[in-house]
């Protein structure tokens, strides 16, 4: 089981966890099997053809996996995985 | 019997080994250390270029930080050529340096010769004691201090990033702070905000800030913004800084800055804060990844913090903006490694900080092009941002 550490605008969406375990031998694996157990993450994490979203990045460990073979990357058990979607704040209310 | 004076010095100079300065002339910028060990007051009268000042009064505690290698060829100086041979000695026989040599005659006949002198521009006794805790640090010392005083650093937002960033700033003593920010201060402000007071709320936040960066650094020149920026002002506004620090609060902002700073190839110190959680990069337009090499878009309404209220703890701007000035302070002297193709991911209830890398996009649409490409139009410019948010109510 890899380890998935989940990021804050995540968390609602896996019961406030921020660390969470997840099947697979690749990213793609992990990151379905992830969204198998919450399926609210499902639609932020891939687009409708099943691509990782642009703007959510994925680290293997500290390597962003579109460097290294996408969701096709391997991943072995003691492996951690960031997600990681943008963050803007600041911390007051925009203006639009 | 206990040797005189001058026979105690005779003796040093036997024991070392002297040069003249003409060869010393020779050897700038050839790999040797030329080390000024007189005295703070006496470099006004001017400094052969190039050189480090280590006191002799502080020789054994600092001269590792401007010489770390002791092999490196050491050449020291001082006004007439006799402390720099006792200085010689104590780096050869007590520090075990390889190599050191005394000049001759010291900056006195190096100027005698007519070579090329180094004009300091001296800090005013009241700089000395303001700044003297930099002084003591061999990586700024007065002349990374005068970096700070000549530097020109624009903060965007006087808001939990940019309060932190901007006092310490000015109390580090840089000598220009713009600040961007069409608010006015707040009661929720002040959890976080602390460069606002409760006096001061109902006031524009650039006046507040002002007031307190005075009240810390009177020498502080203050150039305020109270406006929000946009496509049309922005490169006006940014050119002619030296570091901006990004602590805006929305993405179109942060796209917007990017895509401009990149145009002008100023570097940004980019954070962002939600919940207990931090996020920091330094942007260096062409050296490193851009905003949009990280984050090619922005999140849809559902995963973009920014786009409703949401709560942070008051302390964790203080920490990420402290991070920020520091990496600005960095920059400016030039010193250390900055958090360039890097991410660093601050979690405050753990009390981790893990590090990603961050790699320039060959396919980047703005910095992967020159900068003379970027038109205006293109400026921050991505789809339906202002829908996302309009659809999150």
């Amino acid at each position: 089981m890899a380890t998935i550490k989940i990021p804050p605008v995540l968390r609602p969406s896996v019961g406030g966890e921020k660390i969470l375990s997840a099947s697979g031998a690749s990213v793609g694996e992990v990151l379905h099997d992830l969204a198998s157990t919450h399926p609210a993450t499902r639609s932020q994490l891939f687009s409708a053809e099943g691509e990782l979203n642009r703007y959510v990045n994925v680290y293997l460990n500290d390597e962003d996996v579109r460097v290294l073979g996408g969701l096709d990357t391997a991943v072995a058990p003691d492996d951690v995985l960031v997600i990681l979607p943008a963050m803007a704040g600041g911390t007051r209310a925009p203006s639009l | 019997m206990s040797p005189s004076g001058p026979e105690l010095l005779r003796a040093i100079k036997s024991q070392i080994e002297e040069v003249d300065p003409a060869e010393v002339h020779e050897l700038i910028d050839e790999g040797v250390a030329i080390v000024d060990v007189r005295e703070a007051e006496e470099l006004a009268s001017g400094q052969i270029p190039g050189a480090k000042h280590v006191p002799r009064s502080y020789l054994e505690t600092r001269i590792e930080g401007a010489v770390p290698d002791h092999s490196t060829p050491v050449i020291l100086y001082c006004a007439s050529g006799n402390r720099s041979a006792y200085a010689a000695r104590t780096l050869l026989e007590d520090m075990g340096y390889e190599n050191v040599r005394s000049m001759t005659g010291g900056i006195t006949l190096w100027k005698d010769r007519g070579y090329e002198v180094h004009l300091p521009r001296a800090l005013s006794p009241e700089q000395r004691e303001r700044y003297s805790r930099h002084l003591l640090i061999p990586e700024i010392g007065a002349d990374g201090q005068q970096k700070l005083l000549d530097a020109k650093v624009l903060l965007l937002g006087a808001g939990g990033l940019g309060s932190p960033a901007a006092l310490y700033l000015a109390a580090a003593g840089v000598g220009t702070l713009g600040i961007v920010d069409d608010d006015e201060v707040d009661l929720s402000n002040l959890q976080r905000q602390v460069i606002h007071s409760t006096q001061r709320i109902g006031i524009p936040k650039v006046d507040s800030a002002e007031e307190s960066i005075h009240a810390i650094n009177p020498d502080v020149n203050v150039v305020k913004y109270p406006l929000r920026i946009d496509a049309s002002n922005i490169l006006g506004i940014i050119d002619g800084y030296d570091v901006i620090v990004d602590g805006a609060d929305n993405f179109p902002t942060r796209y917007l800055l990017n895509d401009a700073s990149v145009r002008l190839k100023i570097p940004v110190v980019s954070a962002s804060i939600l919940g207990f959680d931090g996020q920091l990069s330094v942007f260096m337009p062409y050296d490193g990844p851009c905003y949009r090499c990280l984050f090619r878009e922005p999140p849809p309404a559902e995963l973009a913090p920014s786009c409703g209220a949401n709560g942070v703890l008051g302390v964790l701007p203080g920490t990420m903006g402290l991070l920020q000035a520091t990496e600005v302070i960095k920059l400016i002297v030039g010193i250390g490694e900055p958090a360039i193709g890097r991410l660093l991911l601050y979690d405050a209830l753990g009390a981790t900080l893990t590090e990603v890398k961050v790699h320039r996009d060959p396919d980047c649409p703005v910095c992967s092009r020159d900068p003379s490409e970027i038109s205006d139009e293109e400026l921050g410019s991505f789809p339906d941002y202002e829908a996302f948010c309009a659809a999150a109510g």
